[in-house]
């Protein structure tokens, strides 16, 4: 689905990603793991649009995208759950969850994140639906991340960028986000999982990446991650 | 207390003008990031535009419409034409829509020269209510002016709330990335945005000549009054202008009324004290991201 190659990208004079290769395949779950300040997010949004990156190519099935406005990346099929949520404070839930949902893209989007609608998001999630006239910030921190993936979902995406889903969450909580990965994955959506927790981030991930000081240092599946003390203790520290 | 109740309802006719010139203002500076520093001079220039129209066509309405239609186009021409070359750069924008202001104001001083000008509602409009309390004789226009403005902020509210665009506009102010990661293009919103808020400068503009007068430097007076009003209220936000036009307003008047020698100061002190307690505005959000 995505192939980024030799990608470069500045956030003000910080030098962050120094040529990155990552390919991202329909239908499975790509997990990008790596300590804080690595450049996990800076891949992401620049992946999304939300950055433009100095060098390189971001190829979405075939098509170079990178450097392309937000709107247009989301437009074919790649939606965000960004770090820290970002839900829309003025918005309701319900406002919140179908602002993506334009009379343009409804029904003309391609398979596999077609279907989404605000009534199954609520189904999937009921406490949302119990709260969907209240405004984005009056919810839980899971609520949030709720809202947050079914605001993506409702785009009728092919790919979900996920940057740290479980950040900040109960246990209880983290455990939920799982299931819906592994549903949705289970549902021919492709995920691109940003993760500091190491559990979720194994049983969530088909493949693994792992970034350090702007590029990626190590890949392979979870199994030979987890086999590889040495690569977790020296990018990790787990 | 007849002239505390003849004060009070000048406040809110005057708040309504104000209201239709910050609504607009705030709006831009929200989903934008531009402070345009002519919005008090499109709300001059729609005044004049429509002063012209007016002694063409005999018909008020038809100046309402022109100059409304024609603050529009200014605006979308600015927004479309000036910003995109001045992209990324706020201290460009605003050296830029000062500069227009400069160009606003010795164009109209070349057609419409200095001297005060003046536009009568038409009809029963022009006449006068005799108000059943205290005996007070009010005149029509005001009410006209106000119930207008009232109209007006109510559609606006309804835009706002129950509509798509509206809550794009609201998402854009709270954060405008990730609206356009939800594939919306907010560019072609900014330029709705923007269009909208000089159009609604340019009605006001034509509507408020009763109140505040036709006359050269009011374009400064209306964008000083806008920025006192967005700063208490919050800028971004439209109940904040709804607020920040009445204290504004009120304390105008009253100040004016009551304590003439220091109205310029009885004006500012409900923004001091806003900026000391609440440098956010009151209804404003303590920081946008
Ligand atoms: N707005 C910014 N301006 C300048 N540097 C930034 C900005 N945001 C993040 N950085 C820097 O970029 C680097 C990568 O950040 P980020 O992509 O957020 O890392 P991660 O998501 O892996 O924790 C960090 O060193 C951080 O200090
Ligand atoms: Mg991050």
């Amino acid at each position: 689905m995505i192939e980024i190659r030799d990608l470069h990208t500045y956030r003000g004079l910080n030098y962050v990603l120094q040529g990155i290769d990552l390919d991202i395949p329909d239908g499975q779950c790509t997990v990008l793991l790596g300590r804080n300040g690595m450049g996990k997010t800076t891949l992401v949004q620049t992946i999304m649009g939300l950055l433009r990156p100095r060098g390189g190519t971001v190829r979405i099935d075939g098509t170079d995208i990178a450097g392309r406005p937000p709107f247009a990346i989301a437009r074919r099929g790649v939606a965000l759950v960004p770090q820290g949520r970002r839900l829309f404070p003025s918005l309701t839930v319900e406002e919140n969850l179908t602002l993506g949902v334009s009379r343009r893209s409804r029904g003309s989007r391609p398979a596999g994140g077609a279907g989404w609608t605000s009534e199954r998001v609520y189904e999937l999630f009921p406490n949302l639906g119990q709260r969907r006239h209240h405004r984005g910030n009056q919810l839980s921190g899971g609520e949030q991340q709720m809202l947050a993936i079914g605001r993506a979902l409702l785009t009728g995406p092919r790919l979900l960028l996920m940057d740290e889903p479980s950040e900040g969450l109960a246990p209880v909580i983290v455990e939920r986000v799982g299931q819906v990965i592994a549903d949705l994955r289970e549902q021919g959506l492709a995920i691109f999982l940003v993760e500091q927790n190491y559990g979720l981030a194994i049983r969530s991930a088909d493949s693994v990446s792992i970034l350090a000081n702007g590029s990626v240092v190590w890949r392979g599946t979870p199994g030979d991650l987890d086999a590889d003390p040495a690569a977790r203790e020296s990018h990790l520290g787990v | 207390m007849t002239e505390f109740i003849v004060q009070t309802i000048n406040g809110f006719t005057l708040a309504g003008v104000i209201f239709l010139v910050s609504s607009g203002f705030t709006l831009i500076f929200g989903v934008m990031r531009v402070t345009s520093l002519m919005h008090g001079a499109v709300f001059l220039l729609g005044g004049y535009v429509a002063y012209s129209v007016i002694g063409a066509l005999h018909n008020f309405f038809w100046g309402l419409a022109a100059g409304t239609v024609a603050m529009g186009a200014l605006g979308l021409l600015v927004e479309r034409g000036l910003l995109p070359l001045l992209r990324h750069s706020e201290f460009a924008e605003l050296l830029a829509t000062l500069g227009l202001v400069f160009v606003i104001d010795d164009v109209s001083l070349a057609i419409w020269g200095g001297n005060p000008l003046n536009i009568t509602l038409p009809g029963v409009l022009n006449d006068s209510t005799t108000l059943p309390f205290h005996g007070i004789v009010y005149p029509n226009e005001r009410f006209f002016i106000l119930g207008v403005s009232v109209v007006v902020a109510v559609a606006l509210y309804a835009l706002l709330r129950r509509t798509r665009v509206g809550a794009i506009i609201r998402a854009g102010v709270d954060d405008r990335e990730m609206v356009s990661a939800l594939g919306i293009n907010v560019r072609v919103v900014f330029s709705a945005v923007f269009v909208l808020g000089t159009a609604l400068a340019g009605f006001a503009g034509v509507l408020g000549v009763p109140v505040v007068g036709l006359a050269p430097g009011n374009d400064v007076t209306i964008l000083l009054l806008a920025l006192a009003v967005v700063v208490i209220g919050g800028l971004g936000s439209y109940e904040g202008a709804l607020l920040g036009s009445v204290i504004i307003a009120l304390a105008d008047v009253y100040g004016t009324a009551y304590f003439p020698a220091v109205s310029y100061s009885v004006l500012f002190i409900p923004l001091v004290v806003v900026l000391l307690v609440r440098p956010q505005g009151l209804l404003g959000r303590r920081s946008m991201a």
